[in-house]
């Protein structure tokens, strides 16, 4: 595979690092808004190599994190029927319900499967025509247009028993209710890649003229990270607010416009509520009428269940950013990956548990007594 | 969406999941769950001081001699992968287990739930394997046992091999001996098994030109201990890959450890597949691996026996144990970042994106 060992070059990262170094003058906080960046920052520790004061908040982007407890509710119930096989990816399965998560239903007998994609959901309803086949459409922009072509598919191999919990959830909203808010700290959006090769820019200018922050669309290998930062940090300190594009590789200006087409014929925006967060008005897409037939929501009757979500922890102070996530008092102690307290500890996506997985051991000991152990495992071994 | 006001004091989050009281599939993941299970359901039920080392292979006196003693079940799907079957990972992981005591597996036990349906062909297929494997490793299978359950009350084929074997004299090798300063080595690329078996799992063929790593390493423990004045420790990293073992060995010892990813040797197809499916190389399942807990002394001349031997060509040192944070493992990226590499909690999970 190409463009991946060409992007975790260390030599070309210090460059990057160099640049950012000389170029801020003072204290910015960037949100990188996607959660497989927080994933490749906290696992490549580019956050320990920034300067001082220049801070990452870790955005709401992990699609599990922010999947509303009262969806993970419904899921629970169509999974839990005799006559479904319920798909889903896989980090999905260990999100908490109410009382119970999808591998606990599972192992009371309900046919729950990871899948790696929706289209292999529409591969087994064809196979088990006898049997109710429902796919979890979650993710961002990302996964949207392969959940469309399998409602597609399914439409036009002419199923009657595959359907789909669509719990879609889009990134501009997002950025918006977060300028938004009060107490945003936000000066800056790295935003996520993957999204933008999608639906492309154009949702982006007014956010960055709106709320006049520099949005930088970035990828997720660390020079791809590094880069998006060197380029978010200029524009601070120049005292601009452009939308660019630091990931021309995967995003075009326009997006993809076939994905879009199909976007547009099968979703409909709808407002969602966001776990930890609340409801952000049109930060969803849901089946458009036409497609109703393939909602599992309907099919299954599950639209009266409704679940609050009880105040326990900070996720949502975590998820705009206003406490790191070692901050909050749960942390590593009530709260973790085995036991989370909140959505963005279930994930490996997620913010606290990227912190709990990667951060948890101060590393000041590690990293200042570490060379001298590499130094002696040099010495050690004849060929590395 | 014009009005919308955020009042993050509004925010908020679910309440914990409780425990239900059954068994999950994590339970034999490797990870904690599996550690939990063993700890605190196990162990307590059987009580003894041998169980309490929670090793590979338990290592027990009988009329003046030291005997290894292991046992392990398998249940892999599919049966037969790229590189094997669920035969070849019946020997050589039950001869592992002893090899990381430093024991010769001498005898095997190997006993067989079939599923009522099951095609002789395949079961003779599995025998053969098992067959080829043993002479292979040089172990001798004189016992075993056959079930049938029912159809459906079963995957196919189950195999439950036990092994024993001589522990020689004067070899002390358990997780706990491991020390600061020692050097941690691993014999070759991991990952290699976890991801052949994905690539051919039904739902997810993927074209990886990988296959499984499984192979019996009481060859090359042998050839490690010719050399090595006191190797501390030795464990296979099968279920929960790389990261779970490093975990396990700075836990029994008290130690830290602190390796290097990019020393890690991740073969290309493995990282590419790791990649699109969200894995951690770490994480993934080797069958033919040890990882090794060598005194800085001894380091140079063990690796260099381990290249010599067949099983080890590609073995190379990834890090080292230290004084500093006993009981957690580190990795530190070529960038100079570190990250804790903790123990998984069941199943590693795809990442949706």
């Amino acid at each position: 595979m190409r463009y991946v060992e060409e992007f975790n070059d260390p030599a070309l990262a210090r460059r990057l690092l160099d640049d950012i170094r000389a170029t801020a003058t003072r204290p910015w906080a960037l949100m990188e808004v996607c959660g497989g960046q927080t994933h490749s920052i906290i696992r490549h520790g580019i956050d320990q190599l920034l300067p001082d004061g220049l801070e990452l908040i870790h955005g709401p982007g992990c699609p599990v994190c922010v999947t509303p407890l009262e969806m993970i509710d419904k899921a629970l119930a169509i999974a839990s029927r005799p006559e479904v096989v319920f798909c889903s990816f896989g980090d999905m399965l260990r999100v908490p319900g109410t009382d119970r998560d999808l591998f606990r239903v599972k192992s009371a007998g309900g046919d729950v499967r990871v899948v790696y994609s929706p289209l292999d959901a529409v591969r087994i309803a064809r196979r088990t025509p006898d049997r109710e086949v429902v796919f979890f459409g979650i993710g961002f922009e990302t996964t949207a247009p392969a959940n469309v072509m399998a409602v597609h598919q399914a439409d036009r191999l002419g199923l009657r028993n595959f359907s789909m919990l669509v719990s879609h959830v889009r990134v501009p909203p997002a950025i918006e209710a977060i300028m938004r808010s009060p107490e945003c700290r936000v000066q800056g959006f790295l935003a996520a890649g993957h999204v933008c090769s999608v639906m492309g820019l154009a949702e982006y200018p007014p956010l960055a003229e709106r709320h006049r922050v520099p949005i930088v669309v970035t990828g997720f290998e660390p020079l791809d990270i590094l880069e998006g930062i060197r380029r978010a940090v200029h524009q601070l300190e120049r005292g601009t607010h452009r939308v660019e594009n630091a990931y021309p590789r995967a995003v075009r200006d326009e997006g993809n416009p076939a994905a879009l087409a199909m976007l547009a014929e099968v979703f409909v925006t709808t407002d969602r509520s966001w776990r930890g967060i609340g409801r952000i008005p049109d930060s969803g897409w849901s089946l458009a009428p036409a497609w109703r037939s393939f909602d599992a929501e309907h099919r299954f009757q599950v639209t009266g269940v409704t679940t609050e979500e009880p105040a326990v922890c900070r996720s949502g102070d975590v998820l705009q950013g206003l406490v790191k996530p070692h901050e909050c008092e749960a942390f590593g102690t009530l709260c973790t990956p085995r036991t989370p307290l909140g959505a963005t500890m279930v994930s490996s996506e997620g913010a606290c548990a990227a912190y709990y997985h990667y951060r948890r051991l101060r590393p000041a000991a590690a990293t200042a007594r570490a060379p001298q152990d590499a130094g002696s495992t040099e010495e050690a071994t004849p060929v590395g | 969406m014009a009005d919308t006001v955020l009042d993050p004091s509004a925010w908020t989050c679910p309440a914990p999941l409780r425990e239900q009281g059954v068994v999950v599939m994590g339970h034999g993941g490797g990870g904690a769950l599996s550690a939990e299970l063993m700890e605190h359901l196990f162990a307590p039920a059987y009580g003894n001081d041998v169980l309490a080392d929670l090793a590979d292979s338990a290592a027990v006196e009988l009329g003046g001699t030291r005997l290894a003693l292991s046992t392990d079940s398998y249940v892999v799907r599919p049966l037969f992968f790229p590189g094997g079957c669920i035969g070849d990972l019946a020997v050589n992981g039950t001869v592992n287990d002893l090899a990381m005591s430093g024991a010769r597996a001498a005898f095997l036990s190997c006993a067989f739930i079939l599923e009522e349906g099951t095609e002789l062909e395949v079961v003779g297929r599995i025998a053969q394997a098992i067959g080829a494997a043993a002479r292979a490793a040089g172990v001798t299978v004189v016992t075993g046992d056959t079930k049938v359950v029912d159809s459906g009350h079963g995957d196919g084929v189950y195999v439950t091999t036990s092994g024993i074997g001589l522990i020689p004299r004067g070899v002390d090798i358990r997780p706990q001996r491991a020390a600061p300063g020692d050097v941690v080595l691993v014999s070759g690329p991991v990952g290699m098994h976890g991801i052949a078996i994905l690539s051919v799992r039904e739902s997810l063929e993927f074209g990886a030109d990988v296959t499984s790593d499984t192979a019996p390493l009481g060859g090359l423990v042998s050839s490690m201990l010719e050399v090595a004045g006191d190797l501390h420790a030795l464990r296979d990293p099968t279920r929960g890959g790389l990261a779970t073992t490093l975990n396990e060995i700075a836990a029994a010892a008290g130690c830290g450890i602190v390796i290097d990813e990019h020393r890690v040797p991740v073969p290309e197809p493995v990282a590419n597949a790791c990649g699109f499916l969200g894995l951690d190389p770490l994480y993934v399942a080797n069958e033919g691996r040890l990882v090794a807990c060598v005194p800085a002394a001894d380091a140079e001349a063990v690796l260099a026996a381990m290249r010599a031997h067949p099983c080890g060509t590609a073995a190379t040192a990834i890090g080292a144990c230290v004084a500093d944070h006993p009981g957690g493992v580190l990795a530190r990226s070529r960038f100079g970042g570190t990250r804790v590499v903790d123990l998984p909690v069941g199943e590693q999970l795809p990442r949706i994106c």
